[in-house]
């Protein structure tokens, strides 16, 4: 397999995963604000934060209401909207195929040619919710069709491996936003006494877990109620749940493992997977998330640092 | 909408259904009455459903343009052209002749040149052409063959027969639209199939793994092909990816290839891998910057010198569009009785050089009645149509062709036969061409059809799909 079609299939998978994400996210972040308690507002921006587009955000000088919020995570062209991020996976497939099953191709093409139909113009919030559901849907579709219709070769590894750093990226980035920056957003409007946050932050938690399609499956293995500790030891630690960070990197472990020249790139995962594990919930829950977070993410940034250097094409 | 027959004109043209107003020709016969029985609507439902097919499908080809480059969708027409096999099997062998005199040629060109001591052709006229690489002189690629993948163009005139338009010999592109085309043309007119015999095209990815393999300088069961293309902003980038993929080969960049020890060899997440044969879809100039354009990006360090070395086959070798030249054109009859011994079966569309001073004279005099091309430019760019150009125009180029006799040659303003299109509300004629491939190493392979390119503007000459061209799928079916 050449290096650099292992390097766009890749991007391909990390794209795509980035594209699912970011609907699931907008679209339960839509839903969260409808059981807020009127007098209430949710700061928008926390979508924006999450994306890590922060600074090129406000540099652009919008104001952070709903529609330019959603018209920047949906239509624009600045790399970070789903138009841009679905963009940039056909981009990577169109490139890449003559590996890829066509009618995978296919299916990416139809998704870009959705989004580029769509994402223009006003969007209400139904219609919204019904684009977001799509892509979503369209997303799960073409990952079936991938473990379906490719070999389960390298090609099908590099993209696992994409699918799966991206999924483990994307998660801390949530858990980190849900743990800092969603509670102070519940601003009491003047003259409106808001009582206690507290029922609202297990609502939050629970929007949370939604999210990442994990609910239910937190409901059947945790017996506890929905609470900020067990969420987020559920979404890092959780050996069986395909979107916990520990899951995540197990995939990555695996597939890494099949191929050549590997001990570089697994010493990495074992060392973030080291760092997953050990991390002591409550403590770090009482001293605020971020920090470890943050680092974290820096390890998972080294797998992929690892990964390119070890298989992908020297870059001049 | 709904076909009215009666209404389809195409003049003067030969057209490729009706023999006369409202009178099929004997093979479009069950093609023409099937167009009549479909509702109004059917037709512009299967209209819709081609282009759909093509945009889901990511047919494409990129335009290039001032605003940067687009990647457009494939403009196609569904209504197939047909052509009697009895008729393709003359011209079948015509092109595989011509593209055996060709090789002939260029491999005497770099080698013995004894076609200059015979005094066939001007020797002067050789080394002068942009097309003649020096470095590729006392090189014997296998079977002697330069050129392995040929794409010539056929155009009907009014007198019904096909003439050879031009030879294509670098690197031709369009046969990926004819597969694809043929496959579009199965998802939306499926019952069109029921009424004919048609020759099936999909062979062509078999029979180019099979030439190109046939090249290689290692004597493996499984040679390592690959596609060399210059990347995803090459106009053809979706047949590159499209031939290599029906080929089970990789596509490879220049980026991904590398030469040690006069061996090419491409950079796969095992480490270097050997490669046997490169189909080449970069031109001659930016395959190596170490021997060529030393600015090149697009090529490989070293790979002519694998090449002289025998380590690597290419596709086609360089050097081998010096027989494509438009001028080297006009020689191509007398070639094949010098080579082969055999009479031309294709005849050349007459053609004046102005490289000759009297030719010249007749083009300068007859500017309004010709078409004027340069000798290496390809895809209609540089084109002087006499008959539809200004005086200015005229004079313009008048001035361009006395500063350089030797880039010009001029035909008469052929005409190109017509062939339906589904218009707005009815069929209409439409201009067309023809672009058989042909395979050549150690066998010979002709297409059976090609790529039929339409001038989908009404009246317009020109068919290429940088220019505004369409197509059509191309039957050759059984009678």
């Amino acid at each position: 397999m050449l290096s650099r079609v292992a390097e766009r299939v890749y991007w391909m998978a990390r794209y795509l995963e980035r594209a699912e994400n970011t609907a699931r996210l907008m679209n339960v972040y839509s839903n969260l604000l409808l059981d807020l308690p009127r007098g209430t507002k949710v700061g928008w921006h926390t979508l924006i934060d999450i994306t890590g587009a922060h600074e090129d955000f406000i540099a652009s000088g919008r104001s952070d209401d709903e529609r330019s919020v959603m018209r920047y995570l949906i239509s624009e062209q600045n790399g970070i909207s789903l138009f841009s991020t679905l963009a940039m996976a056909r981009e990577n497939a169109r490139t890449t195929r003559e590996i890829i099953p066509s009618e995978a191709f296919e299916q990416i093409n139809d998704i870009y040619l959705f989004i580029r139909e769509n994402a223009s113009g006003q969007i209400s919030r139904s219609a919204r919710n019904q684009l977001l559901e799509q892509i979503i849907e369209y997303c799960q579709q073409l990952t079936g069709l991938l473990a379906g219709c490719l070999s389960h070769n390298h090609v099908h590894r590099f993209i696992r491996i994409g699918r799966n750093l991206e999924r483990a990226d994307m998660t801390t980035r949530i858990v980190d936003v849900g743990s800092s920056s969603l509670l102070p957003e519940l601003i009491p409007e003047s003259g409106v006494e808001l009582e206690s946050a507290e029922p609202y932050q297990d609502m939050l938690w629970m929007s949370v877990l939604r999210s990442l399609s994990g609910y239910q499956m937190y409901r059947q293995n945790v017996e506890n109620r929905v609470n900020a500790e067990d969420v987020v030891k559920f979404l890092l630690q959780d050996e069986e749940f395909p979107r916990s960070v520990s899951y995540c990197l197990n995939q990555v472990t695996g597939c890494t493992s099949e191929l050549s020249s590997n001990s570089s790139a697994l010493r990495q995962v074992g060392r973030a997977l080291r760092k997953v594990k050990e991390a002591e919930i409550p403590t770090l829950l009482a001293n605020g998330l971020f920090q470890y977070v943050d680092e974290l993410q820096v390890e998972i940034a080294g797998i992929h640092d690892q990964i390119s250097a070890t298989w992908f094409l020297p870059h001049t | 909408m709904r076909v009215d027959w009666k209404a389809y004109n195409p003049g003067d043209f030969y057209d490729e259904i009706i023999s006369s107003p409202n009178y099929a020709r004997k093979h479009a016969r069950r093609l023409v009455s099937y167009l009549r029985s479909l509702k109004p609507g059917e037709l512009s439902a299967r209209k819709q459903a081609a282009s759909l097919a093509i945009q889901t499908m990511g047919i494409s080809f990129t335009v290039y343009s001032d605003a940067g480059n687009i990647d457009r969708e494939w403009p196609f027409d569904i209504l197939p052209r047909i052509i009697p096999s009895t008729e393709w099997a003359v011209t079948s062998k015509g092109l595989e002749q011509r593209v055996r005199a060709l090789n002939c040629f260029i491999n005497d060109v770099y080698n013995a040149q004894k076609v200059f001591k015979d005094g066939i052709i001007p020797r002067d006229l050789i080394f002068d052409s942009g097309n003649f690489r020096k470095e590729c002189l006392g090189i014997k690629p296998a079977f002697g063959t330069w050129a392995h993948i040929c794409g010539t163009d056929l155009i009907r005139d009014k007198d019904g027969l096909f003439y050879v338009l031009e030879d294509n010999l670098r690197v031709p592109s369009g046969v990926s639209y004819m597969l694809e085309n043929r496959t579009v043309t199965k998802r939306v007119f499926p019952e069109l199939f029921e009424n004919y015999d048609i020759v099936p095209v999909t062979d062509y990815p078999t029979k180019l793994f099979d030439t190109l393999a046939a090249i290689s300088p290692r004597r493996v069961k499984y040679p390592e092909v690959v596609v060399l293309t210059p990347g995803i902003f090459n106009s053809a980038y979706f047949e590159h990816s499209f031939l290599a993929q029906r080929m089970g080969a990789e596509l490879v960049e220049g980026g991904d290839l590398v030469v040690e020890d006069d061996h090419v060899y491409m950079r796969t997440i095992d480490g270097l891998a050997r490669v046997d044969v490169i189909y080449r879809r970069i031109d001659d100039l930016f395959l190596d910057p170490a021997v060529f354009n030393k600015e090149s990006v697009l090529g490989v360090r070293g790979l002519m010198s694998a090449w002289v070395k025998g380590n690597v086959g290419l596709a086609n070798a360089p050097g081998a569009g010096v027989a494509d030249d438009k001028v080297v054109y006009t020689y191509v009859p007398k070639l094949i009785k010098y080579y082969l011994d055999e009479d031309p079966i294709l005849p050349n569309v007459p053609s004046y050089i102005c490289s000759d001073k009297k030719q010249c004279q007749h083009v300068l005099q007859n500017l309004d009645k010709l078409v004027v091309k340069p000798a290496n430019e390809s895809g209609g760019y540089g084109m002087l149509m006499g008959p539809q150009a200004s005086r200015k125009e005229r004079e313009e180029f008048a001035r361009k062709i006395r500063a350089n006799p030797r880039n010009y040659m001029a035909q008469p303003l052929i005409s190109l036969s017509t062939a339906p299109i589904l218009g707005e509300r009815n069929v209409e004629p439409r201009h067309i061409d023809l672009r058989p491939f042909v395979l050549q190493a150690r066998d010979s392979y002709v297409t059976p059809g090609g790529l039929t390119r339409v001038a989908m503007v009404k009246g317009s000459y020109v068919v290429n799909s940088s220019q505004g061209g369409g197509s059509k799928d191309t039957w050759i079916v059984e009678e």
